[in-house]
């Protein structure tokens, strides 16, 4: 069965982003761009699917500017067979990522949608769910781990109370949580072949798709500061802190 | 303007997610329907009829939403929320599996975990693991919002008397199916609720060394929670996780135990009330959020910190 991925490109999850000083937006200026965590391990569980004979095809998609091709490179270096890039240069909000998505399901007819639950910028944790029900499909969310058997994928959930169990019927859309798998590194002659692998460009226009923002972000700031601390020599002082400084306890 | 509201419930009761949904509802300002649907859920309709603030009650009890299945409750959600100028839900597991699904099905944008109300289109919440405060207005007719709990204060539980509606409508999307569930039991407050949390990481070595933290927990009416170090090394199940990617708390009192301090564990307890280290590492970067920062051997720390309570 064919498996489609979409990766997105973020940040890096180690930078400490900072907003501009004029509250404009973040600051992104010289920042390591990298593919989104969630999106490695979506691209991890298809290549391992794919090495147990379960996909046969597996196709990566990102949705932004002409650059985001790296992160599809590094996918199709990681284990992916195609890549496609729908370029645009305006920022791409969660339903207009899903509506893209769903265009290229549309002519890509894949059993299975792997994203990640979450992208670490905006951290909005939104576009498999609409995908899903643009496409009508089942959705798996947060999993931890993914099973198919026939037309079923059976997926386990990390739900607030402990784990669940779903069912789903094919296709289904799956998004990743951190504990689904641990993705493996390009080797270097997996990255020079992934450079020969096809990558087909497209425009929202080509796939017919609006894209036009819902939510307008006003501005940005830095959260309130705490206040500086101290440190406490023993557990003595800790706990005449905690009991007649602060009250806590 | 009048807004509903999808209830964090288990048939039985209804959860205190709730009750800071709807606190989030007030500050918008509105008519407030509270959606509950489940499977033999009469009891918990019966509950959120005396919240507080809540005017009506809508409750779809049918088998097709016994287990809150996405794909069937977003149906029913995007159905009756058409007459709604906003729909709220928690930002819990249930409340994101469910919501943007909704909100696609409307056609409107979803906006994540709210912190706060600025007017009725325009919100802050947290972007970049709450490194970046994003304020945001919605050009939507109908808004969709999850709500960060841990930033609104709950509303009564008690207090309220809300009509009670039976709602027929059954949505079966036949396409997905509940198998089994592993709740994690235990006798100490949940997580997101407590007053106090003790959070364990990579520096408890293992699961065995989390009984530690459970014994100085158990002394404080503490939940306990871990980083996602102490998760993926197997130490504790997920549900225990705090961070970006894990479960937001915001208690009285949060000690970190053997933690470093990484911006995604921050992002899921930096706004507690007061801040407690304990680590080995004088320059471990928790420090720089902790109110009270002891640099000592955890091993040590702990057992002494537990027996002077
Ligand atoms: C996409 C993504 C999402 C993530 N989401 C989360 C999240 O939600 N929550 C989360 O927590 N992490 C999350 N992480 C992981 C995060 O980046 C860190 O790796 C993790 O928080 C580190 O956990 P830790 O502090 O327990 O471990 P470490 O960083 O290894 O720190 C262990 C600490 O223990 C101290 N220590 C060791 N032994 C002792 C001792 N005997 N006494 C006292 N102190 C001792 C050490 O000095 C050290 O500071 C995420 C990562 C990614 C990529
Ligand atoms: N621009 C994008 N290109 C490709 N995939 C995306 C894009 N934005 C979001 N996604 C996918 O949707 C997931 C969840 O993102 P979000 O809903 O924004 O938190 C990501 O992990 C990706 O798999």
């Amino acid at each position: 069965m064919k498996v489609l991925v979409a990766v997105k490109r973020v940040v890096d999850y180690n930078v400490k982003v900072r907003p501009k000083s004029d509250g404009t937006g973040v600051d992104l200026n010289n920042v390591k761009m990298a593919i989104n965590p969630f999106c490695e391990i979506a691209i991890e569980e298809a290549v391992r699917l794919k090495e147990k004979g379960v996909v046969t095809e597996i196709v990566a998609v990102s949705i932004g500017a002409k650059v985001c091709q790296e992160q599809i490179r590094t996918a199709l270096a990681l284990g992916a067979d195609r890549g496609i890039l729908v370029e645009t240069d305006v920022e791409v909000q969660p339903l207009a990522i899903a509506k893209l998505l769903k265009a290229v399901v549309d002519k890509e007819e894949p059993k299975m949608v792997i994203l990640g639950k979450q992208a670490i910028d905006g951290d909005n944790n939104q576009t498999g769910q609409m995908l899903a029900a643009l496409t009508g499909m089942s959705q798996g969310t947060f999993a931890s781990e993914v099973v198919v058997e026939g037309d079923t994928v059976t997926v386990t959930r990390e739900v607030d109370s402990g784990s669940q169990v779903v069912k789903l019927n094919l296709p289904a859309v799956v998004t990743t949580d951190l504990r689904l798998n641990e993705p493996r590194y390009a080797s270097l002659p997996n990255i020079m072949k992934a450079k020969k692998k096809p990558l087909d460009t497209m425009t929202p226009e080509d796939l017919g798709v609006d894209v036009t923002p819902r939510v307008t972000t006003l501005k940005v700031e830095p959260p309130a500061e705490r206040q500086a601390g101290i440190k406490v020599a023993d557990v003595a002082e800790l706990v005449d802190k905690l009991k007649n400084e602060a009250k806590v306890i | 303007m009048s807004i509903l509201i999808l209830a964090e419930h288990d048939n039985a009761s209804i959860k205190g997610a709730t009750l800071n949904t709807v606190a989030a509802a007030k500050a918008i300002g509105g008519d407030i329907t509270v959606l509950v649907a489940g499977e033999a859920c009469g009891a918990a309709a019966e509950a959120a009829a005396k919240i507080e603030g809540v005017s009506k009650v809508l409750v779809a009890d049918n088998a097709a939403y016994g287990h809150q299945l996405a794909e069937n409750v977003s149906l029913l959600v995007a159905e009756l929320g058409k007459d709604y100028a906003y729909i709220l839900a928690p930002a819990t597991t249930n409340g994101k599996n469910t919501l943007p699904r909704a909100a696609a099905l409307l056609d409107v944008a979803q906006i994540s975990e709210i912190i706060s109300v600025e007017s009725a289109d325009t919100f802050k919440r947290p972007i970049y693991a709450g490194n970046v405060i994003a304020t945001v207005q919605s050009s939507d007719a109908i808004k969709v919002i999850t709500v960060r709990t841990t930033a609104f204060d709950a509303v009564a539980a008690e207090g309220g008397s809300a009509s009670v509606e039976a709602v027929a409508s059954a949505h079966d999307a036949g396409n997905s199916s509940y198998v089994r569930e592993e709740v994690a039991k235990s006798d100490r407050p949940e997580l997101t609720a407590a007053s106090i949390v003790v959070s364990g990481g990579r520096g408890m070595q293992n699961g065995d060394n989390f009984a530690m933290l459970y014994s100085l927990a158990d002394k404080l009416g503490a939940a306990v929670g871990a980083s996602r170090a102490a998760v993926d090394a197997g130490f504790v199940p997920n549900d225990m996780q705090v961070g970006q990617t894990g479960k937001i708390v915001a208690p009285g009192l949060y000690i970190a135990v053997g933690i470093s301090g990484a911006i995604q564990h921050l992002a899921g307890m930096k706004d507690s009330k007061v801040i407690v280290a304990i680590n080995k590492d004088e320059d471990a970067p928790i420090f720089q959020v902790a109110d009270y920062g002891l640099v000592a051997d955890l091993f040590d720390a702990v057992p002494e910190l537990d027996s002077s309570l």
